[in-house]
């Protein structure tokens, strides 16, 4: 029986059963789905994180209702932008860590504590990013200790940063940031942050082929979360659909 | 050089049940009673900081009386075990049974083959996905397993207490009534007042997390 720090990870490779981290060296890169842009703002009193719903292979659309932000427990969300598959099993295994330690240790890491772990869960994906399969998170959750909410983005050697204002990742990130850059004038009301971020989105796919546009005829909207004190709630379609109308219909 | 005494394999059990026994007995009982849709887990527990009832999964909770490091180990374990096995396959494949097993083998093992056996009783809940669906378990020191539906008590005093609920529970109890029931059958069984309780609730409203801590 091993003492408290080793963690659920710790104990998979205990049982010999770690997802692979590894490629043989020289092997090509196979093509597999990616998934694109995501993207975190700050309100005041908590923090919304938002991706759009495509996923690529090459220059075709591998799923145009991929899910890429996930509620990692009850106060914070992941969302994932690279090879969907490994960032997806990724998430699984942050989330299970999380509840893990949270009820080993009867209660939750901080905030830091999260993102840092999952700085360290990216830096071990090191030697297949060297191979081409990339994958970046961005954090975001309520920081019970500052009480606010706070957003991290992260770099493939697991460089974790903090954003301020907001923080996007993807192919799609930069187009994102600079909308954002433009609309953001100090910390938005909720409201306005969900609205921001749909919208920047959909600035976002207007020139990044590996971004989804709202398609409002299958009900494919992008995922939004909230976080603040009173924890993780997702933003329903019926909130989404006139943000997501009116961003169509002005974009130029 | 000493020759060591033959001791009967009869008395040598004999001779670590009561030892266990005595443990458990001095330790303070654990009652889980079922109420409405959910499980009431109710402790008599002076601490604040050390726990004797624990979330395990999603819609299974655990408590130990008796040793504190001894149940502490099992309860690691039992969530090590639930968590291992909802990564490796679906959430939806870990369940109270599988666990009470691993349990009663552990125990059981230890009884046999150690020194010393674990002065424990361990109990596993679970509510079911459909409404009503419950299970109950507990776990002796010698591995013994014993399935209930209704309530379930474990400690030195569990056998008066499972005849104090017995005769005032029933089916369809709100919580309030259940937590009536069971700080009244220790009030009655120990014949004093409660040193500080510890309480919490497997219910089918609080998500896919259904363990939720109660102040009394």
């Amino acid at each position: 029986m091993d003492g408290g720090v080793g963690g659920f990870t710790e104990l998979l490779a205990q049982l010999g059963i770690t997802p692979g981290t590894d490629l043989a060296v020289g092997g090509n890169t196979p093509s597999v789905p990616e998934g694109t842009t995501v993207l975190a703002l700050r309100f005041e009193g908590g923090v919304v994180i938002a991706g759009d719903r495509r996923s690529t292979e090459g220059n075709l659309v591998a799923h145009r209702s991929i899910r890429k932000v996930f509620p990692a427990d009850d106060w914070s969300a992941v969302a994932i932008a690279g090879t969907a598959g490994l960032a997806l099993e990724m998430v699984r295994l942050f989330q299970t860590e999380l509840e893990h330690f949270e009820k080993i240790e009867g209660r939750a890491l901080t905030l830091e504590g999260k993102a840092n772990y999952l700085s360290r869960m990216v830096r071990n994906q090191l030697p297949m990013a060297m191979q081409g399969l990339v994958v970046v998170p961005l954090f975001a959750g309520y920081d019970h200790l500052e009480e606010v909410g706070r957003l991290y983005t992260f770099d493939v050697v697991g460089g974790r940063y903090e954003e301020q204002e907001f923080g996007s990742t993807g192919s799609g990130s930069r187009l994102a940031k600079a909308y954002l850059r433009t609309t953001y004038v100090g910390p938005p009301t909720e409201e306005e942050a969900v609205a921001l971020a749909v919208k920047a989105l959909v600035s976002a796919a207007q020139e990044d082929m590996g971004t989804g546009v709202p398609d409002i005829r299958r009900d494919i909207f992008p995922n939004v979360f909230k976080i603040d004190a009173d924890g993780i709630t997702e933003v329903s379609n019926a909130v989404l659909e006139p943000i997501a109308q009116e961003a169509l219909e002005t974009i130029r | 050089m000493t020759i060591p005494f033959y001791v009967p394999p009869e008395q040598l059990v004999r001779d670590k049940a009561e030892y266990a026994r005595k443990g458990i007995a001095r330790g303070r009982s654990i009652v889980a009673l079922a109420y409405g849709e959910g499980v009431l887990i109710l402790a008599e527990n002076p601490s604040t900081t050390l726990r004797k009832i624990s979330e395990v999964y999603d819609r299974i909770a655990f408590a130990g009386a008796g040793r504190f490091n001894e149940f502490e180990t099992l309860r690691k374990a039992g969530i090590r075990q639930a968590d291992v096995t909802g990564y490796m396959y679906s959430r939806n494949d870990v369940n109270a049974r599988g666990l009470a097993s691993a349990f009663s083998q552990t125990l059981g093992t230890i009884f046999s083959h150690e020194p010393k056996p674990f002065e424990v009783e361990i109990l596993l809940a679970e509510i079911g996905p459909e409404p009503g669906q419950r299970d109950l378990f507990k776990v002796s020191y010698d591995g013994t397993v014993y399935a209930e539906t209704d309530l379930v008590a474990i400690g030195g005093k569990a056998d008066d207490l499972t005849v104090a609920l017995r005769n005032g529970w029933s089916e369809g109890m709100t919580l309030d009534e259940a937590t009536t029931l069971g700080t009244d059958a220790f009030h009655t069984v120990e014949d004093r007042e409660s040193e500080g309780w510890e309480a919490a609730v497997l219910a089918p409203e609080n998500g896919r997390r259904a363990f939720r801590r109660l102040d009394l």
